[in-house]
This record gives C-alpha cells, structure tokens and sequence, in this order.
C-alpha cells in the first residue's frame, strides 16, 4: 500500500514538472506566435521599441556567443589537459587550483559582470588604448569583445569540468599503449586522447553555449546596448542582446500594452535560438560519437 | 659490461611506500633466448617488466636502484632516451589493448609517431608483422575495420604484432595469454619460438606449464625476490630450492 503510494508520489512530482514546462512553453509559443512574423526578425525595433522587430538582438546574441565559444572552448580544454594528464597528481597547487574553478562556477553572474568591467574594460581595454592609441578611446568602453570574454569566464568551469570528465573516462591502458609504443607525452594526447575527447568536450561547449546564451547580468556592464542604430561589425562595437533586450522591454517600454505582443515573441525567438544552438551542439556530438564506435 | 647484447639487469631493487616489490634482482637474456618469469600474484613481475621498458617512470612513489643494460647501456639513468628505449624494448599487455581505431591505424602507431607515413612501407611492415604474429590470414582482406571486431585472440595478437612493427630489439610479455583459450595460446607460443631467432624475450606468466614450454631459462619470483634462475629444464626436473619445487609442482600455499 504504502509502496503504491510512493510510486504515485514520485510519478506526480515528475507530471509538476512537465506540466510546468508546457504552461511557460506553451503560454510564450501561445503569445508569441501571433506577432512573429519574417519582418519581426529581420528588422530593427522602432518607434521606441514598441513596434519594428529584434533582428540587431539576434545577431548581436549570436555574434556574442560564437565569441565566448571561440574563447573558452580552447582555454577550458587546455586547461583540463593540464589538469589530468601534465600536472603531478597529488601536488597541493593543483588541488587549490581544482578548488579555484569549482569556486568559480559559484560566483554570481552579477559579479562577473562587475568584474569584467573593472578588469577587461576598465585595465585591460584602457591599457591597450594607452599604450597602443595614444590614449584615443577604443577599447577602454562597454564592447562584444569583453562581453563575450567575461561570459567565457562564467562559462569556463562549465568547460573544464566536462572535459576533464571526458580525459578520465580514457582508460589508463590506452595511455600506457601510447608510451610502450614510443610516443611522447604530446603525442600522446594528440593521437589517443583528444580524439576520444571530442564527444566530453562537446558537451561542455554545448552547456557553455546554453548557460552562455541565456546570462544577462555579466553583460550588462560590459557591452550590451540599450538600443543601436547599427550592428557591430568590430569586436570594439557595442551591441544588442536578446536578453538584455527583454529587460529592456519589460522595464522601460514607454507603452507597456503595445510592446506586450513584441516582448512575447522575443522571449520565444530567444527560446528557439537556444534550442537551436543546443540542438547543433547535441548533433554533432552523437554524429561524433557514431563515428567513434563504428572505429571501436 | 659494454658490448654486450640483450638485457642485462643487475641486482635492481624497487620500493613503493615503505615496502620492497623488488629484492636485488638480477637476471639476463640475449637475443636468440626466452627467459621465462615465473611466480604467484604480488611476486613482482608486471613491476618488473614496466621498469624495463620506462613505463615505470608512469607510477608515482617508487623508487628504484640497481642497475640495467640495453646492449651494455644503461636504460635507467634520468638522461636516458625514454622514448627510444620504448621502441626498442617492445611490451604486451595482459589483456587486449587495441586502441579504438582500425587495425591498420593500430598497426601503424608505433611507426606513424617515429615519422613513418609512407601508406606503402607501412603495409609491407605491416605484412610482415602480421604473419609473425600468425594473424596475416585472418585479418589481411579487413585492415580498415575496427580493431573491437576482432575476437579476444586475435587482439591480443594484434597487439603483438603492434609492438613488432617496432621492430624492438626486446620483446616483454605480461601475462599474454592470461585470457585467451587454448588455440590462441598455442598460436602466440609459437609465434614466440620463431621470434626468438630476431630478439631477446621476456615472458612473464602465471602459468607454469606455459613457462617450460617455450622458455629457455626460467626465473622464479617470489614477493620481490628472486629464488631461483636457471635453464628451464634444469629448474623444472632438478630444483634446488625448496620453495621452487612446491610452487612448480603446485603444492605452493
């Protein structure tokens, strides 16, 4: 009796969830749809945002992410390499550098935000305009380029954690197969390791890209515009974000009632980006994966 | 001891955590020879076959003393050429190791990483290889399929013929046969027989019988120390210590 009373219990909060899903699905899709149209995600918002479309958003998300992958992708991966296969395994440094990006990926996005603005922007970007441009503002403001560095940095945990998920799931045996036939330690991890580490490093760069997609707060100070007449075509360029974008919306539209229908139909644009993002992700890993057991 | 060919290991000690895995050890074999290496679980012996070809250096915390010689060089110093005593002290596995890759990409890894690309060279290497290994008949017609197709048997004698694209100088087995059925077994015993005409062999096993079957001496390992080392016949009919005969016989406990 009581088992059958579990079983109920645990099937019912598995229905909350689902059903909780398809009511914010299906009241953003429900909302969203009628005002969606080609010209709603190929033009520019107008009228103070109440009417046009949110197409400088999406290319500005997309610009965004493509950025933060092309930068934490290589510099989690490494990193992980040199966690599991270079560094000595029982030395103190590593442990507390294993702590560092566990830490890391309990920071609150907000002071990632704060903190890319005081170190890329503030030191970084104002360097690199004293140094190089005669003290000319360029990169010492709000830019795509330190956006997307500073979500990298969110997103680098994510990246690692997965990768070295990945390097250890090898077994040991397919290294020391690698050595007893001569291959050096790069050798190694370029022939054996890596390719089996496609698939691990894939899935950190999918979570990355969703996580990535979706934070607001660590671009807020960093780059992400209130409204552009133009779309960036520099990494110094500011730009528009789909979630910057619907805060914006909600928070300062001068006529709430008319944006209402804009603001769904963002919501559900970002929603299907990033499920289209993940899906990309997800497809070539298990086209990777196929690949790999055929070779098995 | 310069000039002289084969292995020679001279009173080699290894210690791991405050405990002896190997007691002064010393033992030879020369090209042309199999040297058998007999002994229960624990005795030492798979640590003795990774110290021999470096892949000791792997494992943290052991420490090791005495002396060993490739052809009168000594392979253990810290300036060694780790990679090229590796190539030239060939080791083979307990269990299968194909790498997830084709035959032909397993095969092709030893030389691949020497700087060896040529697809040509590589198949006439490879040939060769195979038909030591006695595995040229049954896998020449399928090189581009996955080496996890292959039955136990024929992995483990493609990792034999994996290490001989090498073309070591030394050949270490680790228990080779330790998982396969009797067919298999013969086939690498005698693939070994032939072997022995171009390398030195160790063959480290658990199986007695196995050991006076295809070795010419025979050493008997027994918790780091090594009892007794002797022509197999001579240690097999004539034991001189006790311990010796109880494990040959299988009275050992």
């Amino acid at each position: 009796m009581i088992g059958i009373f579990f079983v109920a219990l645990t099937a019912l909060c598995c229905l909350i969830i689902v059903a909780l899903v398809a009511v914010i699905l299906g009241d953003i899709a429900w909302f969203g749809w009628g005002s969606l149209n080609l010209q709603f995600l190929l033009t520019a918002p107008q009228q103070g945002m109440t009417e046009g479309g949110i197409f400088p958003a999406i290319f500005g998300t997309v610009f965004l992410v493509l950025l933060m992958t092309i930068a934490v992708i290589p510099l989690g991966v490494m990193t992980a390499i040199y966690l599991h296969e270079y560094a000595p395994r029982k030395s103190m440094v590593i442990r507390w550098i294993r702590l560092a990006i566990e830490n890391l990926a309990g920071v609150p996005a907000i002071v990632f935000g704060l903190f890319g603005l005081g170190f890329f922007i503030e030191f970084v970007g104002r360097g690199i305009d004293r140094i190089f441009l005669d003290g000319q503002l360029a990169f010492g403001q709000p830019a795509i380029i330190w956006a997307a560095l500073t979500l990298a940095l969110l997103t680098l945990p994510t990246v690692v954690v997965a990768t070295e998920e990945a390097l250890r799931a090898i077994p040991v045996s397919h290294r020391e197969v690698a050595y007893s036939l001569g291959a050096t330690r790069l050798q190694m991890v370029r022939r054996v390791v890596l390719p089996q580490a496609v698939g691990g490093i894939l899935t950190g760069g999918i979570l990355a890209v969703s996580r990535g997609a979706g934070e607001v707060a660590p671009i807020l100070f960093t780059g992400a515009a209130y409204f552009l007449p133009y779309l960036p075509n520099k990494l110094n360029d500011q730009f528009m974000e789909l979630g910057y974008h619907i805060y914006v919306l909600a928070t300062q539209s001068p006529d709430v009632e008319k944006t209402k229908p804009i603001l769904y139909s963002t919501v559900f644009v970002l929603l299907v980006l990033t499920f289209a993002l993940n899906f990309t992700a997800i497809w070539i890993r298990s086209r990777i994966r196929r690949r790999l057991r055929a070779e098995k | 001891m310069t000039g002289q060919k084969g292995l020679q290991i001279e009173e080699l000690s290894i210690r791991a955590d405050g405990r002896d895995l190997l007691r002064s050890v010393s033992l030879e074999v020369r090209p042309g020879e199999i040297l058998g290496i007999i002994g229960p679980a624990g005795s030492g012996k798979t640590t003795l076959l990774r110290c021999l070809n470096r892949l000791a250096d792997l494992d943290e915390g052991l420490r090791i003393s005495g002396r060993v010689f490739l052809n009168g060089a000594s392979i253990l110093g810290r300036d060694a050429d780790v990679v090229g005593i590796r190539r030239k002290i060939g080791l083979v596995f307990p269990v299968p190791t194909p790498l997830p890759l084709s035959i032909f990409d397993n095969l092709a890894f030893g030389p691949r990483i020497g700087g060896i690309t040529a697809v040509e060279e590589l198949r006439r290497m490879m040939e060769s290889s195979l038909k030591s290994a006695y595995l040229w008949e049954e896998v020449n017609d399928r090189l581009n399929e996955p080496a996890a197709n292959l039955s136990g048997g024929q992995q483990q004698r493609l990792c034999l013929a994996r290490t001989l694209m090498l073309e070591p100088e030394i050949l270490l087995l680790d228990e080779p046969c330790s998982g396969l059925d009797p067919i298999s077994t013969a086939q690498i015993e005698e693939a070994l027989k032939v072997l022995r005409k171009d390398m030195a062999i160790v063959l480290v096993t658990n199986n007695v019988k196995q050991a006076s079957r295809v070795a010419d001496k025979t050493a008997f390992l027994l918790l780091g120390e090594l009892v007794e080392f002797a022509p197999t016949r001579e240690l097999f009919t004539t034991p001189r210590d006790k311990r010796t005969e109880d494990y040959i016989t299988g009275r050992f406990g």
